[in-house]
């Protein structure tokens, strides 16, 4: 079928530039949601939860705690999307191993909800972080930079977190080094790993992080937090050394 | 200018264009038909075309191949015709009588890469266009004349632009593709399609030579006898003759499929203007749009092509994951697109065509919308995905679905983000048996200390650091796909999860078994746990 028309000549329109982001906003923000993670004393001294629609940064504390910052970073993207939406994983390259899709089925997220991202460099990272956000979409996304990332400054770190207040869309920051680089992050966490509770027969348990809030906007930092994550009830439980023993007869008794 | 870019891209010294440019294009066309256009650049037995000698450069040029252990004349410019050159001749000879010959090796690839560059830029005159190799190509210009006033001005336009890039074309019009080509190659001397000589049918050499010895000289001749008596003795000459008359039609076939929709836009005078160029192609989107309306259906693969006036094409693809007719999503996409490109589109002198292919197209069901939905268009995650897909490549936005392997490393295979996997559910009140983070390859550990040969790690040392475990589990082991191997072999891998003391949680493999007097079995970690 052919659709041939008259030659373009009178009707030249001019055409602008690609029209700016606006970043002000005319309509209110929707009241900040929170999502409990399910420890009661974290829970309180993040006012409630974690907050939904805002952006969040980890940090791993050594290289060694970058998996479990991942797991980390998953886990709140989880929370944060609940039933609601797909997962975005943007992720610049895999220098410590690529997401095992078998290793999310086991800390209890559906990879068929994960939309992975690979860009190929900073810049695209951020770009496709910048759309990822923007759109209502996805539930939840996690931000993985390879390096430094250096593009990801203040301005761009306040851009991301207007872009999730105005879409909804949780956004999580994984960064890799240097933990005093400033930005406009809702939360800052710093994640390591923690000795899992010991199950029968000396076996690793279920995973734990050690967790220190470095900052959050509008509450006080805090340290120290040891988490564990319970997979079937889907939340984060206080890790207790005390508990071991039984949590060992639990699963004995499960198994 | 279509073919010049390719000169100077083959062979950026030696030619000057014009004197080696001895093409040939000749097309024909009566009633509703193809045009041949051939282009002999070595085809001497068509003769010198009538215009050669007009300012023309005369640099005897002929092309040089090693035919019957010589290297022999096998293409030649008009100024070596002109000094009575032939093909055939070898270059010893040629040499003795011409000392200034320029002689060339010949380049087939070279020339197929011209004829399929001349090919892609008659698509400005008509979808069906086909080569026709060696040298020459066909159009069916069927319904396509009427924007350059006629076939005449179709002709006199091709012949101009292949000029202009010193290329002389002989064209020719006729009513099958044979007869076209036959005119376009044997018929420019007389244009009459009955005095032909029997070689337009370019049938066997043999055939050939029986029917001249036969007295029967011209296409007037046979087409005088009955068919019968040549079928009978000829074979399939009588079918050549059939389609050289006309009286049979072989339709050709076009290096591009049509495809089902697509819109155009010719300009007057070219535009220079990137954003001009957008804003036409969001017009043509429009126009596309309605047309598919109208079908009920969306395309899924979207071609734009940007003919410059120097004869360039510059395609510009994009493709959406559903099927789709809005053309404000479309023209954001081609903005992605254009984005991504790794040079940008030159505009150079301007772009006097554009045209819009919708090369796929599927079922699409309008559908009301829901009055009580607020009216702002929310993306949704189709929309994303292509756009995500096309910035960054369709390879880089994917989904995951299990594979049913137990080799770790193959469970999960990469697929397009519009498929909906299903994962199994982990059981219930167990920790987590597999890593967050999986290398592939599994990256070797060294000194790894075990109680006993066949237990589990105690301490191993990775990436220069040592850790020492202090809970584990294991092994489990997952022996190797002897069922799909080639070998029917491959060892088995006993798995083992470590933790050390700060908590770092490891998957490491034992890659063997210990057998009595072999070197020990390597150890790796093939992933890392939350």
């Amino acid at each position: 079928m052919t659709c041939e028309s008259p030659p373009l000549l009178a009707r030249k329109r001019p055409v602008g530039p690609v029209p700016k982001i606006v970043l002000a906003r005319a309509e209110p923000i929707a009241p900040l949601a929170r999502v409990a993670l399910g420890e009661p004393k974290l829970d309180g001294a993040l006012g409630g939860g974690l907050a939904a629609a805002r952006l969040h940064e980890l940090w791993p504390a050594q290289a060694e705690d970058a998996p479990s910052a991942a797991g980390f970073a998953l886990l709140l993207a989880l929370k944060a999307a609940g039933d609601k939406g797909a997962i975005v994983w943007i992720e610049q390259q895999a220098r410590q191993g690529r997401l095992y899709p078998p290793g999310l089925v086991e800390l209890g997220i559906d990879p068929a909800r994960i939309l992975f991202v690979n860009a190929p460099d900073e810049k695209a990272l951020l770009r496709a972080a910048g759309d990822v956000v923007r759109s209502p979409a996805p539930g939840a996304a996690v931000i993985a930079p390879a390096g430094p990332a250096r593009l990801l400054d203040l301005t761009a770190s306040r851009r991301l977190t207007l872009f999730a207040e105005a879409s909804g869309t949780t956004t999580i920051l994984l960064r890799t080094a240097d933990p005093q680089a400033p930005s406009a992050a809702t939360t800052r966490w710093r994640v390591a790993a923690a000795p899992s509770r010991t199950l029968e027969a000396n076996a690793p348990g279920a995973p734990a992080f050690t967790l220190d809030l470095l900052r959050q906007r509008g509450g006080a930092p805090s340290s120290g937090w040891q988490l564990e994550w319970d997979r079937d009830r889907a939340r984060f439980t206080p890790l207790s050394r005390d508990l071991a023993a039984d949590a060992g007869g639990e699963y004995l008794a499960a198994g | 200018m279509l073919a010049e870019n390719i000169w100077r891209l083959d062979r950026p010294k030696i030619l000057p264009t014009r004197s080696v440019g001895r093409g040939t294009a000749r097309s024909a066309v009566e009633g509703q038909n193809p045009a041949a256009l051939s282009l002999p650049l070595h085809q001497p037995a068509a003769g010198p075309p009538p215009h050669a000698a007009h300012g023309e450069d005369l640099t005897p040029v002929v092309f040089v191949e090693k035919l019957n252990n010589a290297m022999r004349l096998t293409a030649l410019s008009q100024g070596a015709i002109a000094l009575g050159l032939t093909p055939d001749l070898t270059l010893a000879d040629a040499r003795a009588r011409v000392p200034e010959l320029v002689a060339l090796d010949r380049d087939h690839q070279a020339e197929a890469r011209l004829l399929a560059r001349i090919v892609a830029g008659c698509v400005r005159y008509t979808p069906m266009a086909a080569a026709e190799p060696p040298d020459g190509a066909i159009l069916d210009i069927s319904g396509c004349a009427h924007g350059f006033g006629g076939e005449a001005g179709l002709e006199a336009d091709l012949v101009r632009r292949l000029k202009a890039s010193g290329i002389t074309a002989l064209c020719a019009l006729g009513d099958t593709p044979e007869q076209a080509r036959a005119l376009a190659r044997f018929g420019h001397k007389t244009g009459n399609l009955l005095s032909l000589p029997v070689e337009a049918l370019e049938a066997d050499p043999a055939v050939t030579l029986a029917l001249r010895r036969a007295g029967l000289k011209t296409i007037g001749d046979l087409a005088r006898r009955p068919r019968k008596m040549l079928a009978a003795r000829f074979g399939d000459l009588a079918i050549r003759l059939g389609r050289l008359l006309g009286e049979q039609d072989r339709h050709i076939s076009p290096e591009r499929p049509l495809p089902p929709i697509f819109a155009l836009r010719r300009f007057a005078e070219p535009i220079a203007r990137v954003e001009d160029a957008l804003a036409c192609l969001e017009e043509l989107g429009r126009e596309a749009a309605q047309s598919l309306l109208e079908r009920h259906e969306g395309g899924r693969r979207f071609v734009a092509r940007f003919f410059r006036s120097d004869g360039a094409i510059l395609p510009l693809e994009v493709a959406t994951g559903h099927p789709t007719r809005d053309p404000a999503l479309l023209i954001r996409l081609f903005r992605e697109g254009l984005d991504a490109l790794s040079d940008p589109i030159d505009p150079g002198f301007g772009f006097d065509m554009i045209r819009l292919d919708i090369g796929q197209c599927e079922t699409l069901v309008a559908r009301q919308d829901d009055h009580l939905a607020p009216s702002r268009h929310a993306e949704d995650l189709a929309e994303l995905i292509d756009r995500l897909s096309v910035r960054l490549g369709a390879r880089r936005v994917h989904r995951v679905r299990p594979e049913n392997t137990h080799i770790p490393e193959c469970a999960a295979t990469v697929c397009a983000p519009s498929n909906a996997p299903i994962w199994e559910p982990a059981p219930e009140s167990e920790p987590p048996m597999r890593p967050l983070r999986l290398f592939d390859p599994p990256q070797p550990v060294g000194a790894v200390m075990s109680e006993v040969p066949d237990g589990p790690p105690m301490r191993f040392t990775w990436r220069g650091k040592s850790y020492a475990v202090m809970r584990w589990e294991g092994p489990e082991r997952i022996a190797a796909e002897w069922w799909r191997r080639r070998d029917r072999g491959g060892k088995p891998r006993d798995y083992y999860r470590v933790e050390d003391a700060a908590g770092h949680r490891f998957w490491l493999f034992r890659h063997g078994l210990h057998e009595g007097g072999g070197t020990p079995p390597d150890w790796y970690l093939h992933g890392l746990f939350a």
